[in-house]
């Protein structure tokens, strides 16, 4: 389960606001390759992966992405914090305004809301490993794209921390993935699945890796 | 190894803070790494040492301003300090 720590991983004070900065930012709170949908990722595909390590990966890694995800909403809070009706007006921010007022609502950029086929949960190690690889590298282009557009150093500083960690979580991954395919048979990898062709109990059971 | 016993005494709010999310961050980052290299003794130590820091400075924290976590909350209160404060994104504990 959950508990709340009450500070943000990494400080963010953002002390000029920037509406057009917001609608942009906001892609990593709702977005497709945002950390929301990475933490619904990571945490979903946790329950049937047959490793110990792996589990613990995808709990750990689909954690840490909730307190990204509390970083990304925080920066478009304070970017937006206290608007006038004029400086809605004239930023384009009008269209998110009339529907959430000032509250944070996870949408992409372009208006489209969070919803789960943003990400997949295939039941697969390899697959949903592919998967997690893949993500990492999209928000760290997200991330990439973002820091082009944005000038302002008190955005640029934690949005750099958040783009460091994708490629940490990257490399966790990539490790992830060899545990996995250390237990199958490096001759045919795709010979079966080890989350549903063999029994929870027994696709553990004989690994020297896997704590008892 | 330099004594440890009271690493936050003499600091500010503001460089206790900074110290608490540099330790954390020692832990969060040691952590991934040891789901996937859960034997490596080295890692081991090296998040054991930070989670000692990271204890005894939040324990510091709580007794000085405020609790970063129920746990870390004093049991004896006249009011419910857990949301006093500024809360994260209004700035607080940073």
């Amino acid at each position: 389960m959950w508990r709340y720590e009450k500070r943000l991983q990494y400080p963010v004070n953002i002390t000029q606001t920037n509406p057009k900065m917001a609608q942009v930012i906001i892609s990593q709170f709702g977005g497709p390759d945002g950390e929301l949908a990475a933490s619904m990722r990571y945490l979903s595909q946790r329950y049937t992966m047959p490793y110990k390590e792996v589990m613990g990966i995808l709990t750990d890694i689909g954690t840490e992405e909730l307190a990204h995800m509390e970083i990304i909403s925080t920066i478009v809070h304070q970017l937006t914090k206290d608007l006038t009706p004029e400086e809605i007006k004239a930023s384009g921010f009008d269209k998110y305004y009339v529907d959430h007022t000032l509250g944070l609502w996870p949408q992409a950029a372009g208006g489209v809301p969070f919803n789960a086929n943003q990400f997949q949960s295939k039941g697969d190690p390899i697959t949903d490993l592919v998967e997690d690889l893949a993500a990492e590298q999209k928000a760290r282009t997200t991330y990439d794209n973002i820091l082009r557009l944005v000038k302002d150093p008190e955005v640029c500083d934690p949005i750099r921390f958040l783009r460091e960690r994708e490629i940490v979580h990257f490399q966790r991954f990539g490790e992830s993935l060899r545990i996995v395919q250390d237990h199958l048979d490096s001759k045919n990898f795709y010979a079966f699945n080890p989350s549903f062709d063999l029994p929870s109990s027994k696709s553990a059971g004989n690994c020297n890796k896997c704590d008892k | 190894m330099m004594q440890q016993n009271h690493r936050g005494y003499n600091m500010s709010q503001k460089q206790l803070a900074d110290w608490i999310d540099q330790v954390s961050f020692v832990l969060d980052d040691t952590l991934l790494y040891l789901d996937t290299h859960p034997h490596d003794q080295e890692a081991l130590s090296y998040f054991n040492r930070f989670h000692q820091l990271r204890k005894e400075a939040m324990e510091e924290y709580a007794r000085r301003y405020s609790p970063l976590t129920l746990d870390s909350m004093a049991s004896c209160q006249d009011k419910w300090e857990w949301v006093y404060g500024k809360w994260p994104w209004e700035g607080g504990n940073c």
